[in-house]
């Protein structure tokens, strides 16, 4: 309130008008202006996780929230995933839009129950939609160790009534974080810490309300030879084999990038599946109980007699995430092991 | 059971002792019959489920309150309840049936939803007292215990956001306490003092597991302290005084004194549910607390101090028996769920797909 009693705009912290600015922004403050424009557009929006106020949260996607916002919608919570995540379910109920982070979406299992139990079934029960938005990040290759590296995708995808989104670039990010926010359906979106900061991701973005709507992949590149259907980082993964396939090898690879999980962007998967005849999904998460199975069904369900090849996965090894460099790089799955399922299915 | 407790080691200023005189406590003759007739109603209710069952028409398990009315009905007669979703909101428990009446909850919405009725508040989809009505206040709990703590931590959070003086209120068993989802909604709500007021049950029973292998506390007003929050322990067989309890537990919660709980002190009569045969309690101690059956209590001091006449009570009685009747007759001639209701909604925007093998010609091999 300023002197004269009137509503005083607070300004918009300065990192997060790059977009305004026309400058590029990195994977993370992608994420942190899809939040701060959602905010803005809708009071209903509030945030809750640990250390998101003052501090900014673990990788500072919140910084400037608490000063901007106040307390009532930036709330710092204690180490409680279950009770804040219900706590937002609660406040969801009664027509607000709450936005959880968990500073490691590893920490999400003590809230697994209230998310299976209580949220998904929420709208199936006859007690109405809970537009909820639980976020935060994920996955390895930051030498984190077992309990700071996890994808949890597969803990949720098996929950009917989640929806499961995981982007790979500062566009979809974006798009998708303010799709999910307007989603009157609780969506848990996983964002790769990997990608937060990579020089590589930044892009310019454009200055207006835009969004990607869940549940439609993306063509990351067109092909002829062979599908990969992969999400997260391992999209750089396979871009990466996929260029050497190309120039090496003579392969024609398509790529899919899923962006939403669950529901699964079946039709988008059966078309490419039908054009190029060969499957290869890529995820960074561990094999077994993967969504490769499910993606391998459904083709088979769909697109079996246009298969002229096994279908095929490249993924973590079932293990938990190991810490040191060495063995975690074992663990994940890396550009060579798609370039040679690549070229084993080319082959086939 | 002592109306009154003082314990070692507990402030005093957090724990108000709450013994009320009736008809000192502020309820006019009206509303003391009143009180009567939902504790009537909740137990006829209930007792018309084990009819049901027993005729075969509810096939699920059936829980019930006895002995506990007077808590469930004397909390909910203290609150705000409105039908225009402006009001308190309850969540319940499935020994609550008098608070989810009194909030607006019918009878005969109670039979469908365990005789699971198309026509029930969740079309068959869940049972017993699980269901939600908005505009009257109602959140349904959900089986897993301690869940609807964090729940209503979140409800009561949005009445402090959005300045308003409602309260949120959360009953629940001395089971439930013992979860983790007790404790992290219970602290959630104790830090961002959101207006909550937490009726615990204490019937002395999780399942068959008696308070002493749950938890070394006698009291769970004594957990209070440790969460920074207000408590009061009342005779949960005496209506007027857990009315008057949580009078006062919802006036201080409305007025931003943050969470505030109520301890219920009685007895499960029955088993945890109808299959539970109870054969673990002493039937010494069963007849005990049938001597302090609620309805009788207050039924009792309704005769003693002149508020009501045998006859009068009786004509009350008897039409609650009518009416009950009557709602469970129409609930049991009504039609259950067709089989691709189960498709339902899941998602606001996505619709789940028939299965395969249930569309025409698959096992001739074409479809």
């Amino acid at each position: 309130m300023d002197a004269t009693g009137g509503e005083m705009e607070p300004a918009v912290p300065e990192h997060l008008t790059k977009t305004r600015r026309g400058e590029p922004v990195t994977f993370l403050e992608a994420i942190a202006e899809a939040l701060f424009e959602e905010m803005e557009h809708d009071e209903r929006v509030f945030l809750l996780g640990e250390d998101i106020g003052a501090y900014g949260g673990a990788f500072k996607v919140t910084r400037g929230f608490l000063e901007h916002f106040g307390s009532d919608r930036v709330i710092d919570t204690p180490i409680a995933e279950g009770g804040f995540t219900g706590a937002a379910a609660g406040a969801a109920h009664m027509g607000l839009r709450p936005v959880v982070e968990m500073q490691f979406m590893d920490f999400v299992s003590p809230a697994y129950d209230v998310i299976t139990n209580y949220v998904a079934t929420s709208l199936y029960r006859g007690a109405g939609p809970l537009p909820l938005v639980i976020r935060g990040p994920v996955g390895g290759g930051n030498r984190g160790g077992p309990f700071h590296s996890q994808n949890v995708e597969m803990a949720f995808f098996h929950t009917p009534g989640l929806k499961i989104v995981y982007p790979s670039t500062a566009y979809d990010a974006k798009g998708l974080l303010k799709a999910a926010i307007r989603d009157d359906n609780p969506v848990i979106f996983e964002e790769h810490k990997g990608l937060y900061r990579a020089p590589s991701l930044r892009e310019v973005l454009p200055d207006e309300d835009y969004v990607v709507p869940l549940g439609r992949a993306r063509t990351v590149r067109s092909g002829d030879d062979v599908t990969i259907v992969t999400y997260g980082s391992m999209v750089y993964r396979s871009l990466e084999a996929a260029d050497v396939a190309e120039h090496e090898d003579g392969i024609s690879v398509e790529i899919l990038d899923l962006r939403t999980l669950l529901p699964l962007d079946e039709d988008a998967i059966v078309e490419s599946v039908r054009s190029t005849g060969k499957l290869l999904v890529v995820h960074e998460d561990t094999r077994t109980g993967g969504i490769a199975g499910e993606v391998a069904m459904r083709v088979s369900e769909r697109a079996f007699e246009w298969l002229d090849g096994p279908m095929l996965r490249v993924t973590a090894i079932d293990a938990p995430v190991p810490y040191a460099a060495t063995l975690e790089d074992y663990f994940l799955p890396q550009s060579r092991d798609v370039l040679a399922a690549v070229r084993y299915l080319a082959r086939y | 059971m002592p109306a009154r407790r003082v314990r070692k080691g507990v402030p005093e200023r957090r724990v108000t002792l709450a013994a009320t005189d009736p008809p000192a406590a502020g309820l006019d003759r009206s509303q003391l019959l009143d009180l009567y007739r939902w504790m009537y109603l909740a137990r006829v209710a209930e007792e018309r489920l084990e009819i049901l069952q027993r005729q075969g028409h509810i096939t699920g398990s059936i829980y019930r309150g006895l002995g506990q009315e007077a808590g469930a009905v004397g909390a909910a007669y203290a609150l705000h309840r409105r039908d225009d979703g402006s009001g308190d909101v309850l969540a319940h428990t499935v020994r609550a049936t008098g608070a989810l009446f009194l909030f607006g909850g019918r009878p005969i919405d109670l039979f469908r939803q365990y005789l699971a009725r198309s026509t029930s508040p969740t079309g068959g989809r869940e049972t017993n007292v699980h269901w939600v009505d908005d505009a009257r206040g109602i959140i349904g709990p959900v089986s897993p215990l301690g869940t609807m703590l964090e729940v209503m931590a979140g409800v009561a959070l949005s009445f402090r956001m959005r300045e308003e003086k409602r309260v949120g209120v959360a009953f629940c068993g001395d089971g439930a306490s013992s979860t983790g989802a007790w404790h992290e909604g219970l602290g959630f709500a104790a830090a961002q003092r959101v207006p909550l007021v937490l009726m615990v049950e204490a019937n002395q029973w999780a399942f068959s597991t008696p308070t002493s292998r749950n938890t070394r506390v006698v009291s769970f007003a004594d957990k209070a302290p440790a969460y920074g929050i207000e408590a009061q322990s009342v005779d949960g067989t005496d209506v007027v005084a857990v009315w008057e309890a949580t009078r006062r537990a919802a006036d201080r919660a409305r007025g931003g004194g943050g969470v505030q709980m109520v301890e219920m002190r009685y007895f499960r009569r029955l088993g945890h549910a109808q299959h539970d045969p109870q054969d673990y309690v002493d039937p010494e101690v069963l007849a005990a607390w049938k001597e302090r059956d609620p309805l009788d209590r207050h039924g009792a001091r309704l005769l003693d101090s002149g508020s009501a006449s045998e006859e009068e009570l009786e004509r009350l009685r008897n039409e609650i028996d009518v009416e009950i009747r009557e709602a469970a007759e129409r609930a049991v001639a009504e039609p259950t769920p067709s089989g691709e209701d189960a498709l339902g909604r899941v998602y606001t925007d996505v619709s789940t797909p028939v299965p395969w093998t249930r569309r025409e010609g698959v096992d001739r091999g074409v479809g």
